[in-house]
Order: structure tokens, then sequence, then C-alpha cells
């Protein structure tokens, strides 16, 4: 065993760099939104103000349009990558097919592919769609990254679930509605909250296929982020970060104790 | 079980698995082979309507395309070398804390849930030349003033897309080497203590070998992630030489639709490459694994 004072010099080290990697940036947007003349070398402002706060909540900023935009988009691809990947995960995970490779392999193909030609390819096909520019165009290409992700975690919760419980209730007397309501859907629940929770961060936090299909015409968050950033207004940039943030950090942290258990 | 009862069954499964093929193949795989067609000269805006490899010569030529490679190599190289390291070792070190220790594997979690953008956008302000790192360097009596600071945003190295990665990259390489540890039979380590190995080599020799094959695919992951980003080298990377998808995306809005074909090629060209490293160390992993093949995604 190495000496103690090693051992808890390496403890410290380790609680240190997890608490920084965890909290630093949080707290340094949080600091950054609400700072004023924070001039060289101070390590914290001066003084502080709600002057970024402020700019982001005038109606002219548009923040609350987006925020809804954003969370309306993400709320139907959160669903309807649940939806759609509910079936196939459970024939992936409970039924022996042929073509059932190259369904893993169709499924690993948003992932494997660089976010960039995606949203070139996807681009051309969507002006074949005529859905360019529509908000409606913008959602449902955000299911090209959120299926896989959606069909992959549900179908680890299939490999987990015992189908004989269906057939016990069908023996009983349940009729198939009944099996899937009361025997189904509650084994899966937990796999179904972190399927669609997954869905909806990753609809949040799209930019690239928003830009493309939305053509700057579909303001989501994520084009908003970038425009402040680049704008180089810190304190607005970090309060609107932090806006954005927030969502994500609530889904994940509902879903956590079922991910644990995962 | 009869011949129409299969065949029903057959069905079954096709339907439980189309709606999930329409989204991946009929989208994203149409588009693919738009893309290919539109790179090739013969479809879209900017082709000329005949089989070209022109598009494709154009970018492979282009000292653009060979500096940006280099930078998306290295900056990929040394964000995954550099998180996987660290995760690996705060996981390792956190496994002996005693008392706070669910505590730091909840904390763990919370980079999980920021997104790149996010992360980048604070990276932003924290290494400017006047940001928060450089004035703790100045408390320190490591620099004097801004000027002295040597620039890790828009830098020629990409230095501060690495801190970037590096940063939300070691928490998610933490979690996956946490999950294996726990996993692992204790038993081992114990045999290696009482056989007199040193903790260096019950580490190198005994748990490394039995956590590898998923770090490393955790890693791979980070790589691939990482040469294809976007979105963190277009606010913390500089103009030229940017990294590819940065390129491939200012060719492609580029107001002159005739750049389009080779904007295309290029993104072509680094998908496949993308491919071919994960390709590369599929077969490298079987070839060492024999049939115990880790699964990358």
């Amino acid at each position: 065993m190495p000496p103690v004072e090693r051992q808890s010099l390496r403890a410290v080290l380790a609680v240190a760099a997890t608490a920084a990697l965890a909290l630093g940036p949080l707290a340094l947007m949080g600091v950054t939104s609400a700072g004023r003349q924070w001039f060289w070398p101070d390590l914290l402002p001066q003084a502080w103000s709600p002057r970024a706060w402020a700019a982001l909540a005038a109606p002219g900023a548009g923040i609350g349009g987006a925020f809804v935009r954003s969370a309306v988009v993400a709320s139907l691809v959160s669903v309807a990558a649940v939806v759609i990947g509910f079936p196939a995960a459970r024939a992936l995970a409970l039924h022996r097919f042929r073509g059932r490779g190259p369904l893993m392999l169709a499924l690993l193909l948003p992932v494997l592919t660089p976010p960039i030609a995606a949203a070139m390819g996807l681009h051309t096909v969507f002006l074949w769609l005529g859905l360019t520019d529509t908000w409606m165009g913008v959602a449902i290409v955000h299911l090209v990254p959120a299926v896989p992700y959606a069909t992959l975690m549900l179908a680890g919760s299939f490999a987990r679930f015992d189908t004989d419980l269906e057939w016990q209730a069908r023996t009983l007397g349940a009729s198939p509605r009944t099996v899937w309501l009361r025997v189904t859907l509650p084994a899966l629940a937990p796999g179904i909250a972190v399927a669609a929770a997954f869905a909806f961060v990753i609809s949040w936090s799209q930019y690239l296929l928003t830009l493309f299909i939305g053509g700057g015409q579909v303001q989501t968050l994520p084009l908003l982020v970038v425009g402040f950033v680049r704008g180089g207004d810190d304190a607005v940039a970090a309060a609107l970060s932090l806006v954005f943030i927030a969502p994500t950090l609530v889904i994940f942290g509902s879903v956590a104790r079922f991910l644990r258990s995962y | 079980m009869s011949g129409d009862d299969a065949e029903r069954a057959r069905w079954r499964v096709r339907l439980m698995v189309a709606p999930a093929l329409i989204v991946i193949v009929g989208l994203l795989g149409t588009g693919l082979v738009a893309a290919l067609a539109q790179s090739l000269g013969l479809y879209g805006a900017g082709a000329g309507g005949t089989l070209t490899a022109e598009h494709y010569a154009r970018v492979l030529a282009d000292p653009e395309f060979r500096a940006s490679l280099a930078l998306t190599l290295w900056v990929a190289t040394a964000s995954t070398a550099i998180s996987t390291a660290l995760g690996v070792g705060l996981a390792l070190a956190l496994r002996r804390i005693v008392t706070g220790r669910r505590v730091m594997y909840a904390l763990l979690q919370v980079p999980l849930g920021v997104p790149h953008l996010a992360i980048a956008a604070v990276f932003l302000t924290l290494l400017a030349p006047s940001g928060w790192l450089a004035r703790v360097a100045h408390v320190a009596g490591l620099v004097a003033g801004p000027a002295d600071v040597p620039a890790l945003v828009y830098d020629r190295w990409g230095l501060g897309i690495i801190l970037a990665y590096i940063a939300k990259e070691v928490p998610f390489l933490a979690v996956v080497a946490t999950a294996l540890l726990v996993r692992l039979d204790a038993g081992h380590d114990a045999v290696a203590r009482t056989l007199g190995a040193s903790p260096w080599q019950r580490l190198r020799l005994v748990t490394w070998p039995l956590i590898a094959p998923g770090v490393v695919s955790a890693a791979l992951m980070v790589f691939a992630f990482v040469f294809a980003a976007f979105e963190t080298p277009f606010l913390l990377g500089r103009p030229y030489p940017a990294m590819l998808a940065v390129v491939a995306q200012q060719r492609y809005l580029s107001l002159d639709l005739a750049d389009r074909p080779a904007a295309v090629a290029f993104a072509l060209i680094m998908t496949a490459l993308s491919g071919l490293i994960v390709w590369a160390y599929q077969r490298g992993s079987a070839a060492c694994a024999g049939d115990e093949r880790p699964m990358v995604f």
C-alpha cells in the first residue's frame, strides 16, 4: 500500500478535478453573466449587474420564441423517436431474423457519418420534399440522429425484458391491450424515459442540421447561442448558455436514477 | 409452426423495423447517395451533369485540405489521448475514496448533460488573453499582462479546441472506466497482491488489460466525434487552417453554387477517412482478441 499521505493527496486531487469539471463551467458562466466592470486582473467582478439577463428578457432579443420553438421541436422529436424506435428495438432484442445485421449497421450509420456530410446529403433530400426552411423539416431531420440512439437504448431494455410475463398475463385472461398497458409498458418505463430524455437532448443541442435544413429561417436556441457567442458580448453569451443548458441538466437529472439501474 | 405462421412472423418483424428504416435509410441513406451524385458532378447545385472525378482531384490537391486534415488529426489524437489518460486516472483515483464517493459519481455525470456548444462558449471566456485562466496565471506570478499570455483561442495548434474537448470528454471516459471497474472481479487484484505485485504492476498487468477493450472503444468514439466536430472548432479555432468540418461547411455555404460539388466531395472524403479509422480499429481488435471482439458503439 502507498503511504497514507500520498493516497489522501491523490483523493483530494480527484475530488478537486471532479468538482472543477462538473461545476467550474457553470460557475464561470454564472459569474460572467452577472459581472460588471470586470477588469484585468480581478478574479471576480468589481460590481454586479442584471444587464445581460435583462437583455435576454427583452422582447426584441427573440429568446423566448427560440426557447419555445426549441422545446416544441425537441418534445416532438422525443416522442416520435421513442414511438419509431420502440418496435424496432423489440425486433432487434427479441427476434432472430434475416437482415438483423444490416439493420444494426443502418442504426450505426447516423452515428458514424460526420454530421456535416449528413447535413449536406439531407439538404438535397429535404429540398425534394419541400421541407427546407420549415420548423417541421427541422423536427423531421432531428429524427435522423435521435432514432438510432432511442432504438439502441430501448433494445437494451428489451434485452432484459422477460416476454413470458406477457404470455402469463394472456393466459390469465388479459386482453392484448391490458397486457400492453399493465405489463409491457410498466416494465419498460425506465428505458422509455431514458430514451425519450436522450432524444430530447439530441434535438435540443442540434446545430448543423438545424442550420442546413432550417436555412437560418428556423431560429432555435443553439443558433442564437452561436450568434451571441460570436457577437462578442461575454455576459449575454454566458447568460444565454445557462438558459440553453438548464433544461438538459434538469432532464438528465430526472432520469439519472433510471440510468444507474441501466 | 406452419409456413403461413412463419410468413406472418416475418412480415410482423418487417413492419416493426420499417419506421426506423424509413428515417435512417429513407432520409440519410438517400441523402448520402444524393451527396455522392453531387460530388461526382451528376446531380444537384453546381453539378455539370456528367460523371467526373475533378471535384475529388481538386480537394485532394488543395493545400487547405491538407493543412486542415493535419490539424484535425492532431486535435483528435491529442484530445483523445489526454482525455483517456486523465479519465481512466480519475476513475482509478475516485475508486479509492470512501466517503462521498457517490456524490463524486453524481458530479461526474453533470458534464455529460452540458452540450458541447455551451462548453465551447465558456472556454472562449476562460481562455481569452484577458480571460479567467490568464488572470489566475497573473495572480500566480506567471504572466505580467494579457500581452504575455500565449494564445489559447484562435491559435495555430487548436489548443483551445483540445482543452474544451478534454473538459467534456474526461468525465465521459471516467464514467465509462468506472462502469468497467465496478464490474471487475476484486479477486484478481487480491491474488496479484498476495503474490507480491506492486500497485503499479497490478494496474498495468491486471486491471488495465481487463478494462482496456471497453476504454479503447470509448476512446475511439471520442476520436471519431472530435474528427468530425463542428461547433467547438467553429467557435474556438482560427479560420486558417480550420478543422475539416468547418472548412466543408464554409465551402458549402459559399455564395458561388459552383463550389458545392467540391464542398460535398470534401465532406465525403472526410466521411471515408472517419469510416476507415473505425474499420481499421475493428479489424485490429479482431486480430488481437480473436473472437472476443468488442463492439464499438
